[in-house]
């Protein structure tokens, strides 16, 4: 049953001057796991999304099943039994599961309700899926919205499926069970192509592996016998040192000590409950959780923009709750909030890098007029410094790369000499490199005694990067641990809700 | 009773353009299209229906062209606003403007004139046997000309077709995450034209009421703001067509309580009676944003869909 259902052949698009995919040929055979490896910006989404019908591709053709496809849209690609399960869910989040399944679906003018509702549940119990088709999307947690997603696309009878970075919101027991998912999927012959960065997922689950790297094809592999250090110098293009250091610091006095406060969100729930937790000077402290557990709110509640209800937060002693920022800043409190929405909250993106300085830096002028002399030193010291790739300090902060923004914007923060800094996803949708560079650039400021909140995605780096981890899961803590104790799995278990003590006392 | 049960029966048949363009509203909004051209859209829809009234003498061919003639803006402002992704908001007043110009321009000859005698006839009160009967409802409902019904089983088959229909739910997919629809093999842009033209026609046979029925002469901007009210009335029946039933008479009995008030022989300055639809309108938004379930709307209300956005 080795044979080839799809064949891209010299795939070429281009987004403005960017080539995201570059004379890609590459082929995929019935019922294998073939995960597509390649760092951000290495094309595998377009290539993807190109087969799948979002985005037309230049040049080149697509054979499905022997035969040329023209796949123009979505519905061309249901229709040749190809699906995607995009990264962003795409389920409208006031309909319910069955509503979501059936919508774009040809059938009867009026739905018939229990005869679909039958369908449904008999292909869930074929996969061992568990939901109500009447519940609302919105009512659902991510893992279960993800499966949903994957239900419908086979429900549209999809035999192959594209899976973009299914594994980023899912805690490690999550994602054994969307593995349990694909491995039966792939006995039903169904072939399953899974785009990601995560290694050990790659080798764990792929039969074979495709290597892409700025838009070209680098390589096929099957996955046998295979070191995760082929793929990665494959995937960077040369040999790298992967090594993420934990500088070793004395920790000095608490910098920031958190005692349980409690945050509502806009529905009125809570979004922080009883969260205790202190920062010392020289530490980076970590914090893991499934997305929505709370991260954003407590980021912002430390930095002034969030109502907190009940509990305190001291910084160097000082009450900062109810304070606006401005008059945390007025205390004379030096913190930092690098936040994970860059181009949102961090830095206005249609403005250039000497402006985006200059919001930061106007408050140490004086008088009416602002003067962009020193701004522009300023912003010129900071491309210098951190080898920022732009044409100049007068660029549009937008028309950077991910990693240049965040260089930028983590750049203007450190240079306010902080006391503690707050990161979330610092390195979210950044290349190995420049996730390194932002690794460096904490490093350094751990060295200097200034606390560093890190909220992360990746277990692996929190576990290699940070002193000690904190786990949220619904807005609690279920865990304050050391960095170099804990296991992904215990991690994973405390994302999921279990408390520590229950976790380590299984052990 | 008497009295109020007049007052009802007038306020049903001034309800009825609101009710046309609230839930002609409503189907443009449901695929994610706010279009602020509905006073626009409502006075073309008159003036194209007056005009064919007076010229061929029948009804039907004037409602017909009524709701065309309206079809015309609601194809600009949906080649705009679909197709060329314009901002819907400045191309809605846009259409409002236009609308109005138009009609103004078209009507300018036939101010005054009155329609011919058929329409009157087609336009009569007409008794539904056995509902009519019901105590003091009957007459307030049932009692009413054919345009009115027409209204009524308008918004009906409007709830049964987002309740029950495929059609409905693709619809109402649209509006809610036009990504999601598409990934589901929907056409978006065709939703949207379809629904918009449905929409525009709808909001057309609202004005051309005011001209054919309501008041069956021509005059100048015959709609008089009718088209803002009901732009408010959708979030009033928070995108039901079914509520937006009630909605309608309650403000059409909102926009007569000033003569009714006359003849009482109560004065109070006709200035501040013309606003009361709009400080309703107010607390209505108030109301709504400070309830627990407070409904938005269809999530991506106003906001262009571009698949390769990126």
């Amino acid at each position: 049953m080795n044979e080839k259902v799809v064949e891209l052949k010299g795939i070429t698009k281009v987004f403005g001057t960017v080539r995201a995919s570059d004379n890609i040929t590459v082929s995929f055979n019935y019922g294998e796991v073939h995960s597509l490896l390649g760092e951000n910006g290495a094309g595998k989404s377009t290539l993807m999304n190109i087969l799948c019908g979002i985005y037309q591709p230049d040049s080149g053709e697509i054979i499905i099943r022997g035969e040329r496809a023209i796949v123009r849209s979505p519905r061309d690609a249901i229709s040749h039994g190809v699906g995607m399960i995009h990264q962003h869910l795409k389920l409208v989040e006031d309909h319910t599961v069955l509503e979501n399944m059936i919508a774009g679906q040809k059938g009867s003018f009026f739905i018939r309700k229990s005869k679909l509702e039958a369908e449904i549940r008999a292909l869930c119990d074929h996969y061992d899926i568990q939901v109500d088709p009447n519940t609302k999307i919105k009512d659902l947690s991510i893992a279960e919205k993800q499966r949903v997603e994957i239900l419908k696309v086979l429900y549209r009878g999809a035999r192959i499926l594209i899976l973009d970075e299914p594994t980023a919101v899912l805690t490690p027991q999550e994602t054994q069970n969307l593995f349990k998912i694909i491995k039966k999927m792939r006995e039903d012959n169904c072939t399953i192509l899974i785009i990601t960065h995560k290694l050990d997922e790659v080798l764990e689950i792929s039969d074979r592996i495709t290597v892409l790297r700025k838009g070209k094809y680098i390589d096929t592999l099957i996955n046998e016998n295979l070191e995760p250090r082929t793929l990665t110098d494959k995937m960077v293009g040369k040999s790298t040192n992967l090594e993420i250091v934990r500088e070793e610091v004395k920790p000095g006095d608490n910098i920031l000590e958190v005692s349980k406060i409690v945050v509502y969100n806009h529905e009125n729930a809570h979004a922080l409950f009883d969260v205790s937790f202190s920062v010392k000077k020289g530490e980076i402290l970590g914090v893991a959780g499934v997305a929505g557990s709370g991260q954003k709110e407590l980021c912002e509640a430390i930095a002034g923009l969030q109502r907190v209800t009940e509990g305190s937060i001291r910084f160097n002693g000082e009450d900062l709750v109810g304070k606006t920022p401005r008059k945390i800043i007025d205390m004379g409190i030096s913190m930092s909030f690098v936040p994970e929405d860059r181009l949102g909250m961090g830095l206005v993106s249609s403005m250039d890098i000497t402006d985006n300085v200059l919001l930061k830096e106007y408050n140490r002028q004086h008088g009416v007029f602002l003067s962009r002399k020193e701004a522009k030193k300023q912003a010129l010291d900071l491309v210098d410094k951190l080898s920022i790739d732009t044409p100049s300090v007068d660029t549009a902060v937008r028309l950077l790369s991910g990693g240049n923004i965040q260089k930028v914007l983590l750049g203007r923060e450190i240079e306010t000499q902080p006391e503690l800094i707050i990161t979330a996803y610092p390195v979210r949708g950044l290349d190995v490199g420049s996730a390194h560079k932002v690794y460096d650039l904490l490093n350094v400021q751990k060295q200097k005694g200034v606390g560093v909140i890190f909220v992360g995605e990746d277990l692996d780096v929190l576990r290699a990067f940070c002193d000690r981890i904190m786990v949220l899961c619904n807005g609690k803590v279920t865990g304050i641990v050391d960095a170099d104790k804990v296991s992904r799995e215990d991690l994973g278990y405390m994302m999921a809700g279990r408390h520590m003590d229950e976790v380590m006392a299984d052990v | 009773m008497l009295s109020l049960i007049v007052f009802l029966h007038a306020a049903v048949q001034a309800g009825t353009p609101l009710l046309f363009a609230t839930i002609g509203e409503i189907v443009t909004e449901k695929v994610g299209n706010l279009n602020l051209g509905v006073e626009g859209l409502m006075l073309m829809g008159a003036v194209g229906g007056f005009m064919a009234g007076y010229h061929s003498g029948s009804p039907l061919v004037a409602i017909i062209v009524a709701a065309l003639t309206a079809m015309i803006g609601g194809w600009i402002y949906a080649f705009l606003t679909v197709t060329l992704r314009a901002n819907q908001v400045v191309t809605g007043l846009a259409i409002t403007i236009l609308g109005t110009g138009i009609s103004g321009f078209l009507g300018q000859s036939l101010v005054g004139e009155v329609l011919p005698k058929s329409f009157t006839n087609v336009f009569k009160p007409l008794s539904i046997p056995i509902l009519n009967k019901i105590p003091f409802f009957g007459h307030v409902f049932f009692n009413q000309n054919l345009f009115v019904y027409l209204g009524f089983i308008a918004a009906i088959l409007l709830t049964v077709y987002y309740k029950y229909t495929r059609l409905g739910l693709n619809a109402k997919a649209v509006g809610e995450n036009p990504y999601a629809a598409d990934a589901n093999g929907i056409d978006v842009s065709r939703y949207k034209y379809a629904h918009i033209l449905l929409g525009s026609a709808l909001c057309g046979l609202g004005g051309a009421y005011l001209s054919l029925v309501y008041i069956p002469a021509w005059q100048e901007n015959v709609t008089a703001g009718r088209g803002w009210i009901a732009v408010a009335l959708v979030i009033f029946s928070m995108w039901h067509p079914s509520r937006a039933i009630l909605g309608a008479f309650v403000f059409g009995g909102l926009d007569i309580v000033g003569f009714r008030l006359q003849e009482l022989n109560i004065s109070i300055s006709q200035y501040l009676i013309d606003m009361l639809p709009y400080l309703v309108t107010i607390l209505v938004l108030i109301f709504n944003s400070v309830r627990k379930d407070f409904v938005a709307g269809p999530k991506a209300l106003s906001v262009s869909y571009f698949r390769e956005e990126r």
